[in-house]
């Protein structure tokens, strides 16, 4: 990695869903790279195969014809450079074991020792601002906490890359906006590097270092947008920007453009 | 919940309501067996007996040798076909809770051997395995297994797919996989499952001693019938309501050690 080359490519992705009625192309030909340390927010309008390309990039999925590739390698199964935070926190996070054991579970198979675990799991609730709440289950804590939960889940993994599939969808604002400090804080403190996907283009430039604006099913990349706000960005000040409101803008309208139909890009070869 | 009710309450109102609890759990049966004290010594009808004479034959006729003899046996032969029961209804229903194609196949299959009043078996059982305790043990766990073989396959179905995606991308290994998340996921309908099971395994441990047997509960009540021995044979009777009050008791406190997460989370959502 220290020669510049990306931390994960993605060419060429396509990929077909078999249903009853024939074939759905949900991605069409998604071609990115990203660096390492990098924090890129994937917007896109709804229906447009974003968490279809998340969970070719997690390994989840096979892609029809493409590929993905990590650190130069290609992606043919969940890998252990990759954590995924889902949507549904209440689906994903284990009702029967508590913080800790949730946080824990995808070490097991880790080889550490009792105690390096053990630090590994209080260190992640640390970061996540859950100290306490180790020993609680999850349903007893608020829709935020289990989201935290979840983050703090993955970054206990270890990844190389955090992969996040509209992580703040189901919470309320407050909660939110709390949540989204907590992803730049940790991509500052820790230099993790994310993908970010949301359908909500405020948090997109508020979060990114860079937004990949998607088109409309059959996807492709509509526009790959710099975001150049400063480092440290706060809800207040960061939204206030005029900078910010012109970038917000921007993807506004690329989305706007995405949803009234194809842009006039050949269409690749099969 | 009484727990949290009574930290709230005054001690007054507390000893109030523990009598009041008291009073609505004994309360009906007291009644009713004064009810059957006053009614029994008016009647004279020789296979009905009064509470008083029950007593009697229960403590003469259970505590004792026959304890050894017959009370022991049935409820060893019961808990060894219980726990066969769970163990293999389980595990059978995990792998048919997994794999689709085999779900589907067989189905059908189980739903027709379901069907089939366990009782009937009896006799089959007898010209295969002999009268034996083996034979005994097969009778209550063909029986006893379907309803947790297929409330497994159920829940073992219906595991969240959200849940095994994330299993997945962590890469939880396959062990890790069964016990910390299809099995507990499945753990409520599995314990629906055990729940009904109990009273089928009862009814069916009496049942294979009815038939053909020299020891065991259902082969005394059977044998106090035959020889007019009536206030004996009730007896016989109240001890196989108290086994069944004591099961019931027995799997509530260790469901409630198992679902305390999904009571626990019931009661968040209610909330």
């Amino acid at each position: 990695m220290a020669d510049g080359s990306p931390l994960l490519r993605v060419e060429h992705l396509r990929k077909v869903y078999a249903s009853g009625r024939g074939e759905v192309e949900a991605i069409g030909d998604l071609s990115f790279t990203m660096d390492p340390g990098e924090l890129l927010c994937i917007v896109g309008p709804s229906g447009c195969g974003k968490t279809t390309l998340l969970k070719c990039l997690a390994g989840l999925l096979r892609p029809t014809s493409g590929l993905v590739e990590m650190e130069g390698s290609p992606v043919t199964g969940p890998s252990p450079a990759m954590a995924v935070v889902f949507q549904e926190y209440g689906r994903s996070l284990y009702p029967w074991l508590t913080v800790r054991g949730n946080v824990e579970l995808p070490l097991r198979h880790k080889k550490l020792s009792r105690a390096e675990r053990a630090r590994a799991v209080a260190d992640a609730l640390d970061a996540v601002g859950l100290p306490q709440s180790a020993r609680s289950h999850p349903w007893q804590l608020s829709g935020g906490m289990q989201q935290r939960v979840a983050i703090a889940r993955a970054i206990a993994y270890q990844p190389d890359v955090l992969i996040m599939d509209e992580p703040f969808a189901a919470v309320d604002a407050q909660t939110r906006a709390d949540l989204e400090d907590l992803v730049r804080e940790l991509h500052l403190t820790r230099g993790i590097s994310t993908v970010f996907v949301t359908h909500d283009i405020d948090e997109s430039v508020y979060l990114g270092q860079r937004v990949l604006v998607l088109s409309n099913a059959p996807t492709r990349v509509q526009e790959d947008l710099v975001i150049d706000l400063p480092r440290e960005r706060d809800q207040l000040t960061t939204r206030a920007l005029p900078r910010f409101t012109e970038l917000r803008t921007r993807v506004y309208e690329q989305i706007q453009r995405a949803k009234r139909g194809p842009i006039a890009a050949p269409r690749p070869a099969p | 919940m009484t727990a949290l009710g009574a930290g709230r309450a005054r001690p007054r109102d507390l000893g109030v309501r523990v009598a009041e609890n008291v009073l609505f759990a004994v309360g009906l049966p007291v009644l009713a067996v004064g009810l059957w004290a006053v009614w029994s010594t008016r009647s004279t009808n020789r296979f009905l007996v009064g509470p008083r004479a029950l007593l009697d034959a229960f403590r003469q006729t259970w505590i004792g040798p026959a304890f050894v003899d017959d009370v022991l046996p049935s409820l060893y032969r019961l808990l060894i076909g219980l726990f066969a029961s769970v163990l293999l209804g389980v595990a059978a229903g995990v792998v048919i809770g997994r794999l689709r194609p085999l779900r589907e196949i067989l189905e059908p299959l189980l739903e027709f051997f379901r069907a089939i009043p366990p009782p009937v078996l009896i006799p089959v059982a007898m010209l295969l395995l002999g009268i034996t305790d083996t034979m005994k043990v097969v009778v209550i766990v063909s029986g006893a297994i379907w309803p947790i073989l297929l409330n497994t396959i159920e829940g073992v179905r219906a595991t969240d797919s959200v849940m095994m995606e994330t299993a997945h991308s962590f890469r939880i290994s396959r062990w890790d996989r069964l016990w910390l998340l299809i099995l507990p996921a499945a753990s409520p309908r599995i314990m629906t499952g055990v729940r009904q099971a109990l009273s089928v395994a009862l009814i069916l441990m009496v049942i294979s001693e009815m038939f053909a047997s020299s020891a065991g509960l259902g082969y005394r009540i059977a044998y106090f019938q035959r020889n007019y021995l009536i206030a004996e044979m009730w007896s016989g009777i109240l001890l196989l309501g108290l086994i069944g009050v004591f099961l019931a008791v027995a799997f509530g406190v260790v469901e409630r050690r198992v679902l305390r997460w999904y009571h626990g989370m019931k009661e968040v959502n209610r909330g």
